[in-house]
């Protein structure tokens, strides 16, 4: 079983496989992220407590959502480097670590910049807040540790493990909202019965979710591919393959 | 159908300008910047690998060259 999967492994086939993949995530992502925001800028109802601040859902529950998503891959990538022993696998888990720190980020301001109109408060030390910024940190974490190593197998290891570890912030963020008193509203879309939110405010939020998985998938793409080079610069594929990108720019 | 009568009422989004469009454009900016930043180490990395190729050939140039200076005997005069 999984044996298609193995070739992939080798850095270069991985390559290979992000070229062919890269044009299939950009246009479907911009696509979507503008359609998705225009739509929830302009069109979607507005909320009848909160007014125009509403509009802030558009951007927040993607990054937000996806923050936590990309830190599981993140984590399955460490999983797989470790029990497989593919270094690929952790090139991958370093190539989305910075995604989703960005992710983490936009979610943390997103959320501060809609809590201080509706909360009164740009910032409340509650546990859905704290969680997630405790995911912020465990990207840096993640990342400096990463950087720290010299031997990159070595560092891929340790960050690997880290990024183990932390999966267990995960559930911890997802349930804050239900086992803690908090100020943050429970999920309206990702629960198993009817998502209470009305349809025409949740078909722009669906595109936008969209659109952000596929940008995230398009930039981890991305570092994925500068990851590979950083790590065999001195393999004759990669001679190949810069002598034949010349060639190509010359004609 | 749009929601806002003007473009003036569009940007003001019903009082709430200041938040929406901080989280917007912070959200836009952080995506483009990490786009970016992609984009440049990329081109950094070919050129590291282009610049090491064509020092490996002179240095590989030079070697010949003062192998053929020191074997081959000086035919000038």
């Amino acid at each position: 079983m999984w044996k298609w999967l193995h070739p992939y492994a080798k850095p270069e086939r991985a390559y290979q496989l992000c070229n062919t993949l890269l044009p299939w995530f950009a246009l479907p992502a911009v696509v979507c992220l503008v359609v998705g925001t225009m739509w929830g800028l302009a069109y979607a109802p507005q909320d009848y407590q909160q007014g125009d601040s509403f509009r802030i859902i558009y951007i927040h529950v993607p990054s937000a959502m996806l923050s936590m998503s990309t830190y599981v891959a993140m984590a399955i990538a460490a999983l797989v480097g470790m029990v497989w022993q593919w270094r690929t696998a952790y090139m991958a888990m370093i190539a989305m670590a910075p995604v989703g720190a960005v992710m983490t980020f936009i979610a943390l301001l997103t959320g501060a910049a809609w809590g201080k109109p509706m909360w009164g408060a740009w910032w409340v030390w509650d546990a859905r807040l704290t969680s997630e910024l405790i995911l912020l940190f465990l990207y840096f974490g993640v990342i400096a540790l990463y950087s720290a190593f010299e031997d990159k197998q070595q560092a891929g290891k340790a960050a690997g493990v880290m990024a183990l570890v932390g999966v267990v912030n995960i559930p911890i963020i997802h349930y804050s909202v239900e086992w803690w008193n908090t100020l943050h509203q429970g999920s309206t879309i990702t629960k198993f019965d009817k998502p209470s939110i009305a349809t025409e405010m949740l078909w722009p939020l669906l595109l936008n979710i969209f659109g952000f998985a596929l940008f995230i998938a398009l930039v981890t793409t991305m570092r994925l591919k500068n990851e590979i080079i950083r790590r065999e610069m001195h393999r004759p594929w990669v001679q190949m393959l810069v002598k034949q990108k010349e060639t190509n720019d010359a004609v | 159908m749009m929601q806002f009568e003007s473009w003036a009422d569009f940007w003001a989004m019903g009082g709430y300008a200041f938040y929406v469009w901080l989280s917007f454009g912070v959200a836009l900016g952080a995506m483009a910047l990490i786009t970016i930043f992609s984009v440049i180490e990329h081109k950094r990395l070919i050129k590291q690998v282009v610049t090491e190729q064509q020092r490996k050939l002179r240095i590989q140039r030079a070697q010949q060259q003062a192998r053929n200076d020191t074997t081959e005997p000086d035919r000038s005069n």
